[in-house]
């Protein structure tokens, strides 16, 4: 994040202009961060509370629970850390480049959970009568290890807050992997996607408190991940293996409603989805071609109505016709493919911040249009603001999606069954989507977005790319949108609306894309788990949410512009790092180069 | 070619026969670069037609490049953000033609495609030396090796015609020689080459043919030694009035460019 700041390392800088900010002697200073990250674990074992009261029930001695398990493991993770830092052996790969930040970083997430959950029971109880011994020794022994963090030497700098930046900064260098065996990364990916799997379904279980602790234990280990480089390295692991990755991610993504025992986060999980795949269609046009749509959200309305209409509901303006989904979902997917190239032949050939206005303007003409196609102010088809309820379940071959089925001893609600199509729909989306952009026409939408003159002089027809980049968006919104209807049961016009409190609308989907970055297939799902999470379980921020999406947005936009995955076009973009994408094979076996041309 | 009142170019007949290199000089803001637009179809001329072998071409730049006249920039535009190899095979663009269609389906006919784009651009960067950086990105080139892969995108739509739009600019001599050598190469593949340059010495070392464009109007064309024995090319460098300025009586509606190659005058 702030890694230009940051000066080299040069091997000339003698120990003695290294000091801490809090000055203590080396050994100290780990030490601290050890015992305090073994305390801490360790103070999880004791009640902190004397009332069940509190969420969790932090009661129990020698059995961690609620908030304790979170402090539990971000507990661990130090001690980790701190272990990797004393170089103790096959522990050396969490901190390749040797610096201070991820062990600050991991005792701060530790103290910050801790001591959020000791003020929450002070808060939420009444007072800090509430505690008990352990409560204390949490919070005595979660400090401990900020102290040690903050006391390890580091580059002198001038200021404070040069010397603080320093201390939670990715090093300008990563040391390069050591080559590893295959079947070694192949099992490194394997247990990533279960570490995912487990932490993400531990997230859509959490609720109010537990939720909040989750959110700043993920984000500070996240932050400390980052800074040590281990993010760099997951993602060149998932480079050389790809398809193996995506292999993985696929089976975690179909495991995820066997780990839920309660249908309710099947039905967040597959909201979820059908937010992040037409998220990864609106990317397409966004992230690739470089077309901001604001209203993008009507092709995700334009497949719903088909597919309701279709459907056999009785409320349906053709109530006696019943398509199964195949047809179903081709009738929307063409629905919408129809809608996207009868809006997008007139608007794209406006450029840049006219093309947004007219966009955004015909994705509300499409929930007005909806919203009166009631047979009085025009003719009957959507039922007007009713919509169309009582959607019937889909049912394959006598799998009937409404019902609940016993699969190996696990049971697969209704939400769970839509759940395991929508990864299907998901994994098509991203087939479609990553062979599109490694393409010939993936790279004229890339062209078009880099310099459009300069694309349309080299060959490209420049409207007719923006197009097909328009259209194949609109008809992946409509293909996730068919699901969506049986998904919620009715279809109603308000949701397709430029903005809104909940998703899906234009203005949260272009936020999960910017948010989660831009061009990445990763980033738009992330960012629609965030978007579609945060206001589901922080209940207290509801009328709020949009005023703290806001305010998360220019943060972000502050910091990290390229969202939180970032391509590494836009990375490059927005931080001039200079040659950090130069693969490391071809510098290094270079011929020398032919300078004359036609020699 | 009129913007509003202000007349760029006005009635420059002009002709470019195949396997020539052929000079465009002229004062800053004597239009050159307009004319190069109205070439390329980036501006539509208000007056005249652009002619390649014959066939009159639409002013849409996609087309002007299939049909087979290429060109780059005088501030280099290049895909910033895209590869060297990238770039060049959106150089491709119109001489392949897979679709949406045969990039999701991934036959047989799309890897042979892509690959034959591969070799095709590989050569290309080979031809100008910037094999060995196919994978940085084009922003991150230095300054001349960026104008010379702008180059080789151009070659990379197989064009007959290249137009050149001051590829020395901000170069040092030896560069500039390097240039001039790249464009003899060119030459030597058979393809025409229209060059706007400031750099007296690369014109007239290179150019079998240069003409002088003064206020929008060509003033002279000939070769090196006709173009530099001109008076009133000096004149017009100088910044001498010049006898022949168009008056702003005659209204501006005579504008014409016309260009024609492989000799079908127009």
């Amino acid at each position: 994040m702030t890694e230009t700041t940051e000066t080299p390392k040069t091997p000339a800088a003698a120990p003695a202009e290294q000091r801490g900010l809090i000055p203590l002697p080396l050994a100290a200073a780990r030490a601290l961060l050890l015992v305090g990250g073994i305390a801490t674990t360790a103070s999880t074992f004791l009640p902190w509370t004397w009332t069940s009261d509190f969420p969790g029930d932090l009661t129990v001695n020698g059995y961690p629970g609620g908030l304790q398990i979170l402090t539990l493991v971000a507990g661990l993770i130090t001690v980790l850390f701190a272990l990797a830092s004393y170089g103790v052996r096959g522990l050396g790969w969490l901190l390749p480049a040797r610096n201070n930040a991820p062990l600050v970083l991991t005792a701060l997430s530790g103290f910050a959970v801790t001591w959020y959950t000791v003020l929450t029971i002070a808060g939420e109880l009444g007072g800090i009568v509430n505690w008990e011994p352990g409560t204390y020794i949490a919070a005595v022994a979660s400090l401990l290890p900020v102290i040690g963090a903050l006391a390890l030497p580091q580059d002198a700098t001038d200021t404070t807050k040069e010397a603080l930046k320093a201390y939670i900064a990715k090093p300008d260098r990563i040391p390069a992997p050591q080559a590893t065996a295959p079947w070694i990364q192949r099992l490194a990916i394997t247990i990533i996607a279960a570490l995912a799997l487990t932490v993400f379904a531990y997230g859509i279980d959490a609720e109010d408190e537990l939720f909040i602790g989750f959110l700043i234990v993920v984000v500070f280990t996240s932050w400390a991940l980052h800074s040590a480089g281990l993010f760099d390295r997951f993602s060149h692991l998932t480079a050389t293996n790809r398809s193996f990755a995506l292999a993985m991610g696929f089976v975690a993504a179909i495991a995820f409603p066997f780990t839920q025992t309660n249908d309710h986060y099947a039905n967040l999980g597959v909201n979820i989805l059908i937010f992040g795949t037409v998220a990864l269609g609106l990317n397409i046009v966004v992230g690739l071609a470089g077309l901001l749509d604001l209203g993008y959200v009507a092709f995700l309305g334009v497949g719903a109505y088909t597919a309701a209409l279709v459907s056999g509901s009785e409320f349906s303006k053709f109530s006696g016709v019943q398509f199964p989904f195949w047809a179903a979902a081709l009738t929307g997917a063409a629905a919408s493919l129809v809608f996207g190239v009868l809006i997008g032949a007139p608007t794209l050939r406006l450029r840049g911040d006219y093309l947004a206005i007219v966009t955004l303007g015909f994705g509300e003409i499409f929930r007005i249009a909806v919203n009166n196609m009631d047979g009085v102010s025009g003719p009957d088809i959507t039922n007007g603001p009713n919509g169309i309820p009582s959607i019937p379940d889909l049912s394959f071959f006598g799998f009937n999606f409404g019902d609940s089925h016993d699969i190996a001893g696990f049971t697969i609600g209704r939400f769970a069954n839509y759940y395991l199509l929508m990864v299907l729909i998901m994994a098509l989306v991203i087939t479609i989507y990553r062979r599109a952009s490694d393409s010939r026409i993936g790279r004229s939408w890339i062209a078009i977005r880099e310099d459009e003159t300069a694309a349309t002089a080299m060959g490209i027809n420049g409207f007719r790319v923006k197009l097909i980049a328009f259209a194949l968006g609109a008809t992946l919104a409509g293909l996730a949108g068919t699901v969506s209807a049986h998904v919620t049961y009715s279809v109603v016009p308000n949701p397709y609306q430029f903005a809104g409190a909940a998703p899906p609308n234009s203005a949260f989907l272009l936020a999960a894309v910017v948010l989660g970055g831009m061009g990445t297939v990763s980033g738009p799902f992330l960012g629609a788990a965030l978007l579609y999470l945060l206001p589901e379980k922080l209940v207290a921020l509801q009328d709020k949410s949009l005023l703290a999406f806001g305010i998360a947005l220019i943060l972000l936009m502050r910091f990290r512009p390229e969202g939180i995955i970032p391509n590494r076009r836009r990375q490059l973009e927005f931080h001039e790092t200079g040659q950090l994408d130069v693969p490391e094979t071809t510098t290094l076996t270079d011929e020398p180069a032919i300078t004359k041309a036609g020699a | 070619m009129r913007f509003g009142g202000l007349t760029a170019v006005r009635s420059v007949d002009f002709t470019v026969n195949s396997g020539e290199i052929v000079g465009l000089i002229g004062p800053n803001g004597a239009g050159k670069t307009t004319f190069f637009n109205c070439l390329t179809g980036l501006y539509v001329p208000t007056e005249g037609t652009v002619s390649y072998k014959g066939t009159v071409l639409p002013p849409k730049p996609h087309l002007v490049t299939k049909a087979g006249i290429a060109r780059t920039f005088q501030n280099i535009r290049l895909f910033a953000n895209m590869t060297v190899l990238e770039n060049v095979l959106v150089g491709r663009h119109t001489r392949t033609k897979e679709g949406l269609w045969s990039a999701l389906l991934r036959g047989p006919g799309f890897k042979k495609a892509e690959k034959a784009s591969e070799e095709r651009a590989m050569e290309l960067l080979e031809f100008i030396g910037l094999a060995h950086k196919r994978d940085h990105l084009a922003r991150n080139l230095p300054y001349g090796e960026q104008r010379k892969l702008e180059i080789a995108r151009a070659l990379a739509s197989e064009p007959g015609l290249l137009l050149l739009d001051e590829p020395t600019a901000g170069m040092n001599p030896q560069e500039t020689r390097a240039t001039e050598e790249l464009v003899f190469a060119i030459r030597d593949k058979g393809i025409a080459v229209l060059v706007i340059e400031h750099d007296m010495r690369f014109i007239f070392n290179l150019c079998d043919r240069v003409a002088v464009l003064v206020q929008g109007e060509k003033l002279v064309e000939g070769t090196s030694d006709v173009v530099q024995a001109d008076e009133r090319v000096v004149a017009a460098y100088l910044g001498e009035p010049f006898e022949a300025t168009p008056e702003d009586t005659q209204p501006a509606t005579e504008a014409e460019s016309t260009t024609s190659t492989k000799g079908e005058a127009q």
